[in-house]
């Protein structure tokens, strides 16, 4: 069973978690994930590590509640337990040579992104930070990612904070003033994901991206993170949570992925609303 | 009185009842059938069975004690050699093994030894109830990474002669293959369960949620004062076919799908872990976890299950009882027939259709049998032009599996051979001083027979070494 340290609620839907986790604490490096179950026969769900704190033995993750199992996941409060928590697992994100990067972070992908714009900054790096919301309800992080960055741009989409749009649009005025960077870093929605990618290709800029897929057991055992790259020597099968979660954003077949990402989309939706309900009837009772 | 040529058949559910439930398939003799099915045993004088036997049980030894009705006698003359003896009874291929070198099967049905070696463990398994006396402590430590047949096998001998063992577990409940794999309609939850706990009670540490590789390494398990590691972390990697389409949605590995029914308990009515249910549903392969995904996917409701198979039923390699019960259930046997491409839902006019990247079917062509090939089975050649769609919802991909790259890439040293199976000698020892290995990280796909027979001859083997030490 691993302790809940802390909770800090972000935003209404937006959670932050320490978990007592000191075997995965002392190796998590910024990119990496963990998968934790919340009760017995609890469903495995991978979230990607927010941070560590060495001291505490701690691993800081942020979550959306999106699902059945976030939903049960924001129900813990500090001093509750969680019955599964292991990791860290994935590679770490690739930091060497790299002296100039641009993180684009998208919604709750943000809370990736930080931990990977602090390990650039640690570095010496100089680091450009783009990060975007749907509205301001959802924005999170914004002092965090001033702290380590050298230029931050914040967006939102219905331009109820900061600029409005999405990210790729100051992306793409960069890289048309002939902006520069060693490496792009995007981490957010598939789709987000996939335009970003688009727009670096205009201008022939490098790009890794961070991919979530659905999977089990986070270990390459089931496969079902499979994806597909397209590399010069023809299609590639990876797994991404073995082989990534970082990949090539140029070869990611992210057409196969929104796909793969929505095969369980209306049991969740059930599940979710299911589990809302239970919430309610406990809290009326 | 003239021998029985048959087998004492085994009560089973009825199929039609059974294909619709998770309960165990097989109900096991009773005390009448094991007693006649003993008789069967000749006792001959060469023993051929034994050596027939991964762990060389003493057969004709325990049938012996049936005979005489002594049942727990029977169960611990079986306890000398072989750790798991409910698992073994239900899950060996006996009829590869020891019941393939038994005399009387020369001119008739072998004996029905994993019939006999399952009733006295069952047996024993209801009635015993003091624990396992805690050997004295001999002051070493040993640390296993993997608690699947292999690493409970080489924990529980290790344990028994006094080493403190700790067993390291990637996933959060232990048993390996026998939790996540295999189905508890052909091995109950509950044996595994009864085993881990028994060896808990011989004061071994399982430490489940921590990978090996990831969360510490094999030098890191040295430095916490280890003195020998075995690696029994199994064969994880599923292999696909490597043909179009295996990426649309409905196309699982046998062990994600598995994972997802046995684990991760979608079989039961209130799962949190979704697995598609119902439509018709192709497995490919040929193998044990084929036949275990195609009766766990007519369990979850499908209408219709078919085995693909690109030899015949001859070849067929899982164990004669579970393609017996898979007939018996309605599995329909595509067999000589072989997936070219796997076909999936495409609306042009609606990008946004949900039904869009849901798998429609699998295109397979017909083969004939050749000459034989390395393995001696022969060669299945495409027939030409005789391609054809089989119309499906599901496509299950039960081809085999390789082994989990995450140790050998962090652990300096460790050799392994072309397939990424750990290289070790004949004591089970790697490349590494201490580390030993066994099982499927070492052979690639096997049975959980010789898992546990190579967790054996590790432990010997670290016995040995650490006793000099």
């Amino acid at each position: 069973m691993y302790k809940i340290i802390h909770k800090k609620v972000l935003r209404p839907t937006v959670t932050q978690l320490e978990i007592e986790a000191p075997l995965v604490a002392r190796k998590a490096k910024p990119g990496q994930f963990i998968i934790l179950r919340v009760d017995a026969d609890g469903e495995r769900i991978p979230l990607t590590i927010a941070g560590t704190n060495q001291e505490e033995g701690t691993v800081k993750i942020i979550f959306q509640i999106v699902g059945a199992t976030t939903e049960a996941l924001n129900h813990k409060e500090e001093g509750d337990y969680l019955q599964d928590f292991v990791g860290p697992l994935g590679r770490p994100t690739e930091t060497e040579g790299i002296k100039k990067v641009c993180i684009v972070g998208g919604g709750v992908g943000c809370a990736i992104a930080w931990p990977v714009a602090q390990e650039f900054h640690r570095l010496g790096a100089d680091v450009t930070s783009i990060i975007g919301f749907r509205n301001k309800d959802l924005l999170i992080l914004e002092d965090e990612f001033r702290e380590c960055s050298d230029k931050l741009i914040v967006m939102t989409d219905d331009g109820s904070y900061a600029r409005q749009g999405n990210v790729t649009v100051p992306l793409k005025e960069m890289l048309a003033a002939g902006e520069t960077f060693d490496m792009i870093i995007t981490i957010g929605p598939l789709i987000m994901m996939k335009f970003v990618t688009l727009t670096a290709k205009e201008f022939n800029a490098p790009i890794t991206v961070s991919m979530s897929p659905i999977m089990v057991d986070g270990t390459g055992m089931c496969g079902g993170c499979r994806l597909t790259l397209n590399k010069p020597e023809g299609k590639v099968m990876k797994f991404a949570c073995v082989d990534g979660p970082d990949f090539n954003g140029y070869e990611v077949d992210f057409d196969e992925a929104i796909s793969r990402s929505r095969i369980y989309f209306d049991y969740e939706r059930k599940a979710h609303e299911e589990t809302c309900n239970l919430f309610k009837q406990a809290e009326n009772a | 009185m003239a021998i029985n040529p048959k087998k004492h058949e085994m009560p089973s559910q009825d199929p039609l009842v059974r294909a619709h439930n998770f309960d165990e398939v097989a109900l096991g003799y009773t005390e009448e059938l094991a007693l006649a099915e003993a008789t069967r045993c000749l006792n001959c004088k060469n023993q051929p069975c034994i050596a027939g036997c991964p762990v060389n049980v003493n057969i004709p030894g325990f049938i012996s004690k049936i005979k005489e009705k002594d049942f727990e006698g029977a169960y611990q003359v079986i306890a000398e050699t072989s750790s798991l003896p409910a698992v073994c009874g239900r899950v060996c291929p006996q009829e590869t093994q020891c019941e393939a070198k038994c005399t009387l099967g020369i001119k008739f049905e072998p004996v029905g030894i994993g019939r006999l070696e399952r009733y006295v463990s069952d047996l024993h398994n209801a009635k015993t109830e003091e624990k396992p006396v805690r050997p004295a402590s001999n002051g070493h430590k040993v640390a296993i990474v993997g608690s699947g047949p292999s690493g409970l096998t080489c924990a529980g001998d290790l344990a028994k002669k006094g080493y403190a063992v700790t067993v390291f577990e990637a996933l959060h409940t232990a048993g390996g293959v026998l939790v996540y794999g295999i189905p508890e309609f052909r091995l109950p939850k509950a044996i595994v369960a009864r085993e881990v706990d028994g060896l808990k009670d011989l004061g071994v540490d399982i430490q489940t949620n921590v990978i090996i590789g990831k969360t510490l390494t094999v030098d890191e398990l040295f430095e916490m004062g280890y003195e020998a590691v075995f690696i029994g972390s199994g064969a994880g990697l599923p292999n696909f076919m490597n043909i179009p389409g295996e990426s649309y949605k409905g196309v699982y590995s046998a062990n994600e799908y598995l994972t997802r029914s046995n684990l991760m308990k979608a079989y039961l009515d209130n799962p949190h872990t979704p697995i598609m249910k119902g439509g018709k549903v192709a497995v490919v392969g040929g193998g044990n976890v084929a036949m275990d995904a195609a009766r766990t996917a007519l369990r979850l409701g499908a209408e219709h299950v078919y085995i693909v198979y690109r030899r015949s039923m001859e070849e067929l390699p899982a164990r004669a009882e579970e393609v017996e019960h898979a007939i018996e259930e309605g599995i329909d046997f595509k067999l000589l027939n072989n997936p070219i491409e796997i076909l999936g839902y495409n609306n042009p006019d609606d990008p946004r259709d949900p039904k869009n990247g849901f798998v429609t079917g699998m295109k397979c062509i017909r083969m004939e049998l050749g000459e034989p090939d390395a393995s001696g089975r022969r060669r299945p050649v495409p027939v030409e032009g005789s391609e054809f769609v089989l119309d499906v919802d599901a496509a299950i991909i039960a081809i085999g599996t390789s082994p989990n790259p995450l140790i050998k890439s962090t652990t300096e040293g460790l050799e392994v051979n072309r397939k990424g199976g750990i290289v070790i000698n004949e004591d089970g020892l790697t490349s590494r001083e201490g580390v030993y290995a066994g099982g499927d990280a070492v052979t690639g796909a096997a049975t959980v027979i010789s898992a546990m027979g190579a967790g054996k001859v590790a432990a010997a083997a670290i016995d040995e070494y650490l006793s000099a030490k």
